[in-house]
């Protein structure tokens, strides 16, 4: 499939925010306890918002989300990693809500059409990180089983984090300052949680990332069988 | 210059007398989710709403008020258009509105600092606020009793826009309208 670049921008975010959406709502029913499942719920719902307003950008919102192939996604490997216990969630959310909060914050200043939305979101995922800030912390400098779950969590996932920073043609941010200070900020959470940056690359030939060309890993085609089957199954259907 | 007619602010005061679906004891005005009617011709009206939040699925039930009750008014065509620019912010409720949520049990959000326009204005931590504090901000008080002494349980309640707190004094826990 080709795209415009405007396009390709428009489903890199929007894409981003619509798989991750959708993998926080698959807790609905299964979180640690009642407020975390409203929490995670809450943030999906924050997240499906800002997906409904990027794919209205290019086209009808229903057929992107539902009518798709896996290879025309454009979002981050990460954001579509299987929820995993509860520390790889939180893991997910610290990585990808700091990015997420860097990148509108630079979008809300510029002169883009993705300017309204970044002013409004953002403001809206300052909550997510510090919630997903305040979890790395509790758990990291918790208990023994805590603190060793959510230092595999940030080590499994951290391969997926250097795709973040690949610059997106058509979205104008200072995509190498956004990787510094995502460095800065994440690092200092994990260390006041009493847990280490993890190491090794976070790019390179054998590492992740490659969500923004359309290649997904294995359980995607599996979220995206659930997510699809409805409408695909009953074409219009409404309620 | 774009003056506003009679009939524009009487549709105004109409489309904003519309409960709120989720806090009915508040309107669409003193929520501050209007924000323009242009009356187009003799009956026809186009109605600016901002939502809240990005993601909130009341937007839809509003606009749907808002039709009904201009359509009750006489006007044929009604046209609800989402904005998003500028962000609303819970600056925009009403002191109206802020004391009827109060009264409702629930603590509204405190003004944001005036100048602090940029994305983020409220520091999120400490999950505790009592009175005297060196916190920066007002302490979120009890609706209930007044204390200053409460504690967050979580940032995220019954909706997106609220968080769950309790109160240290009167122990009861009750929803926050979080700054945004």
């Amino acid at each position: 499939m080709t795209v415009t670049v405007r396009t390709g921008a428009v489903l890199a975010l929007g894409d981003d925010a619509l798989v991750l959406s959708h993998r926080l709502g698959e807790w609905a029913g299964h979180a640690p306890v009642l407020e975390e499942e409203v929490a995670l719920a809450n943030i999906a719902l924050d997240l499906l918002g800002q997906a409904r307003v990027l794919l209205s950008l290019a086209g009808d919102e229903d057929e992107l989300a539902y009518l798709r192939e896996e290879r025309a996604f454009r979002n981050l490997q990460l954001v579509e990693q299987p929820n995993g216990d509860f520390a790889h969630t939180i893991a997910r959310q610290l990585y990808f809500s700091t990015y997420q909060r860097l990148l509108y914050a630079q979008l809300a200043a510029g002169d883009s059409e993705f300017t309204g939305l970044a002013a409004k979101a953002v403001k809206e995922v300052a909550y997510h990180q510090d919630h997903a800030e305040q979890w790395t912390l509790r758990l990291g400098d918790g208990t023994d089983l805590s603190h060793e779950r959510m230092r595999r969590a940030c080590e499994a996932l951290w391969r997926f984090t250097g795709e973040m920073f690949q610059p997106v043609e058509g979205v104008d941010v200072d995509w190498a300052g956004m990787k510094a200070t995502w460095l800065e900020t994440v690092g200092d959470v994990l260390r006041r949680a009493t847990l280490e940056v993890p190491e090794g690359p976070q790019s390179g030939a054998w590492t992740a990332g490659a969500g923004r060309q359309g290649l997904h890993t294995e359980s995607f085609g599996r979220m995206l069988a659930e997510m699809q089957h409805l409408h695909r199954s009953h074409p219009g259907a409404s309620w | 210059m774009v003056t506003v007619t009679a009939l524009e602010e009487e549709l105004r005061r109409i489309a904003g007398s519309v409960p709120d679906p989720e806090l009915p004891v508040l309107t669409l005005g003193e929520l501050g989710v209007l924000r323009a009617v242009h009356v187009r011709g003799t009956d026809a009206v186009e109605v600016e709403l901002t939502p809240t939040y990005t993601g909130c699925p009341a937007l839809e039930a509003m606009s749907l008020d808002i039709e009904r009750v201009l359509h009750q008014h006489g006007m044929r065509e009604v046209v609800v258009r989402t904005v998003l620019t500028p962000a609303w912010s819970t600056d925009d409720i009403s002191a109206e509105g802020r004391r009827k949520l109060r009264e409702f049990g629930i603590a509204p959000p405190r003004i944001r600092h005036p100048q602090a326009s940029g994305p983020v204005a409220v520091e999120l931590s400490p999950t505790r606020t009592v009175a005297g504090s060196p916190a920066p901000g007002d302490p979120v008080r009890c609706p209930y009793c007044g204390s200053a002494e409460t504690e967050l349980l979580s940032r995220f309640s019954s909706t997106a826009c609220k968080a769950l707190r309790r109160c240290l004094d009167c122990r009861e826990p009750f929803d926050h309208f979080k700054e945004l």
